[in-house]
């Protein structure tokens, strides 16, 4: 209780002894977990490498320079595969995710015993594994290529799309909703006049965002096989080609700052 | 034309918001139904067009059972009914032309509904209902750029394309500015008059629901306590639905009550 009584004055804390106390005991033991951690890390590193490591990393960048400018003719396929990758994987796990927000959300969800919680898993289990995983596990199903890409992107992107999305119609202006179910209309009526108009904003938002994030994600997907520029950045560190790795960074960054360009746009053109 | 038989509804929380109402509204008839804040006035309406499941009794449409119906047929009594809200509940991102449309819901298939595929008399009656209620030029306008009074013209339009043979109106004016208020309240009566319709209007506002309604009703704790003219509202009846209150203050505006000079007295209540 933090207002006590003092001879005449009722004098306030902001808190009481014991949490006071408390909140002493909390750090204390937070400081303490921290230092005995950072003892264990030291005591298990090796520091002779890493006292090497800024001339290791001299020597890699001097020879990482100057790029090997030439080697983009054999980039421009891989990275048009990488923007295909993430685009159908995206537009894939918006086709997906839209049904599974809709049985997800508390509001919409036709079944709220049953379907509901089936939902849920398939968004929970789609967002608890990266798309690498996904990558290794379908690269050895399909077989490596570009359609094991596709489909590691959407299994991910169905997770993200439909959780900000069934949140998103979790928290609609029910007055819309009961207004347009007065007028006499159908179920999908009710769900096309009332609710879409609402989420439409956030699904669009979404869309694009998770596109981007997927750009920069089937850029890696290669390491594992999966088609893409990855790919290429795998088969040039296998024969140390530190001039083409140099090449193939430079081009990510490029289209990831292309990326978020365009969905910079896009959000700012529906907001 | 509607009769409520003993509608009760309790609510899981264990809320007894209506106890036993018996109501009956005769054809054409605007009634006001006047009481305290939680005195069950929006559950009332609410369970007339099943937006809330009544618990027990009866609501009889054209003699017709409504608390039995399911899907369709709920569907088609719905469409009989338009109802007026008190935040307008207008769809924000929809065009003032849409939200009108989607009064026609009822009568239109889903596809055609989702491609804005709606008949042209349709088309035609909403044109002549935005331009009863003074909104011809907005049609184009989404419904968030209106002010409040626009918005609730817009709400009365899409009610009234329904072609309904009852209104219910669950506090059109509480949002609003006194004046705005009392022109809400004159164009849904009037166009009640004009439509032949009957209306539950539930309101707040004593002197607005004594000025417009040609009978009101006081609901007091999910019970009616009141039935009457509007010239029965006597200090000892507003007593008694909303409890001890210096009721003269309320007499006072009610004789000097004219559309100009309402503002000043509308902060008594």
């Amino acid at each position: 209780m933090p207002i006590e009584m003092n001879s005449q004055e009722k004098i306030w804390k902001h808190r009481d002894r014991k949490t006071q106390l408390t909140h002493w005991a909390l750090w204390f033991f937070g400081t303490a977990l921290f230092v005995w951690c950072w003892q264990l890390v030291s005591e298990k590193t090796e520091w002779f490498f890493v006292l090497d490591a800024p001339a290791i990393a001299a020597d890699i960048g001097s020879r990482m320079v100057p790029p090997r400018w030439e080697y983009i003719d054999k980039l421009w396929v891989p990275l048009w595969d990488t923007l295909n990758i993430a685009t159908l994987g995206t537009l894939l796990a918006l086709v997906l995710a839209v049904p599974v927000a809709f049985l997800a959300a508390r509001n919409t969800s036709p079944s709220p015993t049953l379907l509901r919680p089936i939902a849920l898993l398939v968004i929970v289990s789609s967002r608890s594994i990266n798309s690498l995983i996904w990558s290794l596990l379908l690269v050895s199903i399909l077989g490596p290529g570009v359609l094991a890409g596709i489909i590691a992107i959407a299994l991910r992107s169905i997770g993200f799309v439909a959780k900000l999305l069934y949140e998103a119609i979790e928290e609609i202006d029910e007055n819309q909703v009961e207004a347009i179910k007065a007028t006499g209309a159908s179920r999908s009526q009710v769900i096309a006049y009332g609710i879409v108009p609402q989420i439409l904003p956030t699904f669009v938002g979404v869309s694009v965002f998770r596109w981007d994030i997927n750009i920069r994600e089937s850029t890696v997907l290669g390491l594992v096989g999966a088609g893409g520029i990855g790919l290429q950045l795998q088969a040039s560190l296998n024969i140390l080609a530190w001039p083409q790795v140099t090449l193939i960074l430079l081009m990510i960054f490029l289209t990831v700052l292309f990326s978020e360009w365009l969905s910079a746009k896009a959000r700012h053109a529906i907001i | 034309m509607l009769e409520l038989k003993k509608l009760g509804k309790r609510y899981r929380t264990g809320d007894h918001a209506l106890k036993e109402v018996d109501l009956s509204v005769p054809a054409g008839q605007v009634l006001a139904l006047i009481g305290p804040s939680g005195a069950g006035k929006s559950t009332l309406i609410r369970c007339i067009n099943r937006l809330v499941e009544p618990t027990s009794g009866d609501v009889l449409l054209h003699g017709e059972s409504l608390t039995r119906l399911r899907g369709g047929g709920l569907r088609k009594a719905r469409r009989r009914i338009g109802m007026i809200f008190q935040e307008y509940a207008l769809v924000e991102r929809l065009s003032v032309m849409e939200n009108v449309l989607s009064g026609r819901l009822g009568y239109v298939g889903f596809w055609a509904s989702y491609f804005r595929r709606f008949p042209q008399s349709d088309i035609d009656t909403a044109f002549s209902l935005l331009d009863r209620v003074g909104l011809e030029p907005m049609a184009d306008k989404r419904a968030d750029e209106l002010s409040g009074g626009q918005r609730q013209r817009v709400g009365i339009a899409r009610a009234l394309i329904q072609n309904p043979e009852l209104l219910l109106v669950d506090e059109p004016t509480a949002s609003l500015d006194p004046k705005t208020s009392r022109q809400i309240m004159r164009l849904i009566t009037e166009l009640c008059t004009e439509h032949k319709l009957a209306a539950i209007i539930n309101i707040h506002d004593v002197a607005l629901a004594q000025m417009f309604a040609q009978r009101i009703v006081g609901l007091q704790a999910g019970s009616i306590v009141y039935d009457g003219d509007p010239e029965g509202l006597t200090p000892d009846v507003l007593t008694q639905i909303y409890g001890e209150e210096d009721w003269t203050a309320v007499r006072k505006r009610q004789s000097s009550d004219s559309d100009q000079d309402v503002t000043d007295l509308e902060e008594n209540l």
